[in-house]
This record gives C-alpha cells, structure tokens and sequence, in this order.
C-alpha cells in the first residue's frame, strides 16, 4: 500500500489560489505603470509589454504528451526548469528580446506541417512530419545547449536520430554536407516582415552541417521537450539539436533539408563571418571577438544572484562522441 | 506664459524636485516589476542591463534638450534641475555596469577585468562611466566654484561622451542598426542646436 504523508513544505490542494483571481491580481499590478514615466522608456520591444500585452491568451499550439523512451544523460546535470526554457529563446523571427519569441510567436500554427528533402539525393521527397513521427521510436535525450552568447541550459528533448531522417531520403555518394532552411511565411512570422522586429536578418533562416556530422549518432531532430510537443518559441514543429556546438547551429521549425556537394552558405556566418564560424563547435580557447566563451552562466533553478559561471567544456562536453571527426583541422581557424 | 513658468518653478522648487525624483526613479520600479513578474522571461539577465543602458542613455538626451529648450521659450529655471536630472545618467550607468558583473559575469572579477582590458566595445563603454564619474563628483557646487573654467572643460565632455555611447551600444549589438542609428540621428539634431557650444567648448583648450 502506498501512504502519501504531506511534506511539511506542501501547501493543501484548497490553499492553492484560483487562476483567475491569481490573473486578476497580475493585471492590476500591470496596471500601476505611471503614464508619464513612458517617455522614459527605452525604444525595445519591452515597451510594448507596458501597456498590457496578452501573454494571457492561449496559444494556437497545444502541446501534446509524447510517448518516449528515455535514454541515460551523459552528464549529471540538473535540468533548467520547463519555464525558464520556453521563456529565454533565441529566434529572431519572432523578435529579437529573449521573452519576445514566447510573446510573438502565439498565433503560430505549425499544422499540417511538412519538410522536403532534396539535392543530392535518390529521390526528392516531401513527407508529412505526422508520418514521420508515426514510424520513428521517439527517444527522450538530456542534453546540455551552449548559446554563443555563454549562457546554457540543460534540456530533456524528444526526437529521433536525425540519420534517421536523412536515411528515409537516400543521399549520393557524392553529398558531403546538408542544409537546413527554416520555414519562410512572414505571415506567421513578425521577424521576417519587419526588420525592427527581426533584427535585419536575411530570411529564411539557414544552417548546415558536414555530412558525418550529421550522421553523427548525438545530431537530433526534436519534435517535443520536457515530454511533450515543442512550443513555438523553441521551434515546433521540428527543430534540430547538436549539442557540441552554439545553439545557433540549432536551426528551428525546419521545412526543408538539401544534401550538397559543398558547404551551405549559414545565416550567422553570412551577417559576422569574424564572429560567427561553420563549424561553431563549443570551444573555451577560442573567444568570440567580443566576449569570453571560456566560462557560462548556467541557467537553472537558482535566482538571479544565486548564479555562478561554470567553466565552458571542449564540444560542450561530448569529446568522446565528436572530437574524432576534428582531428585534423585547426580549431582556431575552422571555428 | 513662460514667465508664469519660470515664476511656478522658482516657487515650487522642491515639489519639483520630488516630482522629478519620482519620474526618474520610475525605470527602475518598472525594471524592479517586470522582473519579478517575469515579464522579460525566465532569465532576465540580457533585458535588465539593457534597460538601464537604455535608460541612461535616454536620460543624457534629456539634460542634452535642457538648455536648448530653456534658450528657446525663455525657460532659465529649467536649468536649476540639470544636475539633479544629469546625476541620474550616472546612476543608471552604474546600475547598468554593475548588473552586467553582477549577474552577467556573476561577480567574477578576474573575468570582469579581463574583458575590461580585452574588449574594444567595452572601453567605449567604460571611458563614458569613467567621464560620468567625474562629472558626477565634480558637480559638488564647492568643487564647482573652485574649478572655474576647468570644471566647464570636463562637463562639456557629455557630448563626445553622448556619441561614445551610442557606438558602444552599436558595437555591443549581435545584429541590427536601425535602434543606434535613430539615437544617431537624435544626438545630431541636439549637437545642430547647440553647434556654438560646443564650438566655444573646443576653442576653450586652444587658449
């Protein structure tokens, strides 16, 4: 038999406040804004939250439940909580502040959702990402994601391979990278129509891997985190995830995979090529030309002033896994 | 009606303080909020030492309107509320570099200096602190009389510091220019306005 006894830090299901008075109270203190303080105010998308923006509203995406199989982390981090995850993004076709993606990306409807793949392959196929998921085994993997901006989280994805996926295509012998491409509809996406908005990006957004990269068995697609589907603002419907290199390389909400004969041009690459390397892996010697990538500031349960840096690891900590295939190349020039 | 201006400001010196006091501390009471109401997200970190960068910055812009205005519509007691207004453009500079090693660099010191000395963006960025600092002591009203023309030479130094800034924020920025090119344009306007000043301000290290 099994006794529930009641911590003594457990508060009663009945205690608990109920959500529209809690809602309630948020609006009021949203309200207290003193109007001729706003001339004040910063020109950032954060003005805007002033004056009652409705992150109250439900999202067109409802995140399902996946069925997984979870597989044992590497590391024995502690996860970065759900909240701060899907709160903290980097995805400029939503806005460039980290809380906008979460606030622009609500109408956002990624379904039917579909990815092509094509270049040098056997046959270019279109697949439904539904049938897609219905054949793979979804696997739940922690992994550690490293931004180049040196902060990181550690996140529970749900994916498959991304072999896997490139398998159901047949690439040529002679394909020797893949590219990605993120999903172009300006419509959907505030980035992409307006260059305030979108930080005065080319669009669509573009990514690329070697194909032995790709192929390597860490490269994950995900379709879900933290068990269930992906939000918006971290790249539903499918997003890729290598966890040895900067989150940028990460490409989200992707609808179409090329393989090549020569190396993609990448968005990052083409707006700093100084800054902002292919390759990208995780590297404490080899600074950004305007910050440290030596240490990171770990995003976890802890508040603002609990935080301390950690020391950044070579590939993030997966040299077992992918130092080979960078053997025999200088890092700090193929960076 | 400016008289009657001038007449109220002359009059209500210290309501007016207050209410600038209030008007100029609200910033940060909104950052206070939007932060513990995670409005800015779940990690804060980036936004906070934005805002107050952004908050100096535009407060500078302000005591820069200040003289203009008052020459303009006869406004001489606007002037009387320039250092109280010019100290908060300090203040916001410190809380903006201090949020950055506080909880950017999470009060590393080795790492804070040796970025300090590594980062060309952040020289800019320190240079105009260092500068605000200065202003900021000096406006003492003893330290003040006993500088004479000296204490005219270091506070006319807001207006490179003005432009300094800007290419710091620019500088600092992972892409885009449209929000540092409008400061630009702004700061042009005002440097238009007061070209005399600043040419009788660089003529003064002639003599």
């Amino acid at each position: 038999m099994w006794l529930k006894f009641k911590r003594d830090w457990e508060e009663s299901e009945s205690s608990v406040t109920p959500e529209a008075l809690f809602k309630q109270r948020r609006n009021i203190i949203k309200g207290l804004g003193v109007a001729g303080a706003s001339s004040l105010l910063p020109v950032t998308g954060h003005a805007a939250s002033w004056f009652g923006s409705d992150d109250d509203e439900p999202a067109a995406i409802v995140r399902r439940a996946l069925q997984k199989t979870d597989i044992a982390p590497l590391h024995n981090d502690a996860l970065t909580p759900e909240s701060k995850a899907i709160s903290h993004n980097n995805f400029y076709e939503f806005g460039t502040a980290k809380d906008d993606p979460a606030k622009n990306s609500r109408n956002f409807n990624p379904t039917p959702w579909s990815i092509t793949i094509d270049g040098l392959v056997e046959k270019p196929v279109t697949l439904d990402l539904d049938d897609v998921m219905a054949k793979m085994a979804l696997e739940q993997r922690i992994y550690r994601l490293r931004c180049v901006e040196a902060w990181s989280m550690v996140i529970p994805w749900v994916g498959f391979s991304l072999s896997d996926l490139l398998k159901m295509a047949k690439p040529l012998s002679s394909a020797k990278y893949v590219a990605f491409e993120t999903l172009y509809d300006p419509e959907q996406m505030p980035g992409q129509k307006s260059r305030f908005v979108g930080g005065g990006i080319d669009y669509p957004y573009v990514e690329g891997l070697r194909l032995d990269e790709a192929m390597n068995p860490l490269s994950f697609m995900a379709v879900g985190m933290y068990g269930k589907t992906l939000p918006a603002q971290n790249g539903a419907p499918l997003r890729l995830v290598v966890p040895w290199k900067y989150g940028f390389k990460s490409i989200k909400s992707i609808v179409r995979i090329r393989f090549l004969d020569k190396q993609p041009p990448t968005t990052w690459n083409l707006l700093g090529p100084s800054e902002y390397g292919f390759y990208a892996n995780v590297n404490p010697q080899v600074d950004h030309p305007r910050w440290s990538q030596a240490s990171e500031r770990r995003i976890d349960d802890a508040g603002l002033l609990g935080r301390k840096r950690i020391d950044t690891e070579m590939f993030n900590g997966y040299s077992k896994q992918v130092a080979h295939m960078y053997k025999d190349m200088d890092l700090s020039r193929y960076y | 009606m400016n008289k009657r201006i001038n007449q109220y400001l002359a009059k209500h010196q210290w309501q007016t303080r207050l209410a600038l006091h209030v008007l100029l501390l609200s910033p940060f009471a909104y950052c206070v909020a939007a932060v513990l109401n995670e409005w800015w997200g779940g990690d804060p970190v980036q936004a906070i030492i934005h805002y107050f960068a952004n908050s100096a910055l535009n407060i500078l812009l302000i005591t820069l309107c200040l003289a203009p205005l008052s020459r303009r519509f006869k406004l001489p007691s606007l002037l009387a509320f320039r250092r109280l207004i010019g100290l908060y453009v300090f203040a916001y500079a410190l809380l903006h570099l201090a949020a950055y090693l506080l909880i950017d660099l999470g009060l590393d010191w080795g790492l804070f200096w040796q970025e300090t000395i590594k980062r060309p963006y952040i020289w800019l960025g320190m240079l105009g602190f260092v500068v605000l600092l200065a202003m900021s002591i000096t406006s003492l009203k003893k330290l003040q009389t006993g500088l004479g023309r000296r204490w005219l030479q270091l506070h006319g130094f807001i207006y490179p510091i003005a432009l300094l800034v800007v290419i710091h924020f620019w500088w600092s920025l992972k892409s885009g220019w449209l929000e540092p090119v409008i400061y630009l344009a702004i700061i042009g306007i005002l440097f238009f306005v007061r070209k005399v000043q600043i040419q009788r301000w660089l003529s003064s290290f002639a003599k």
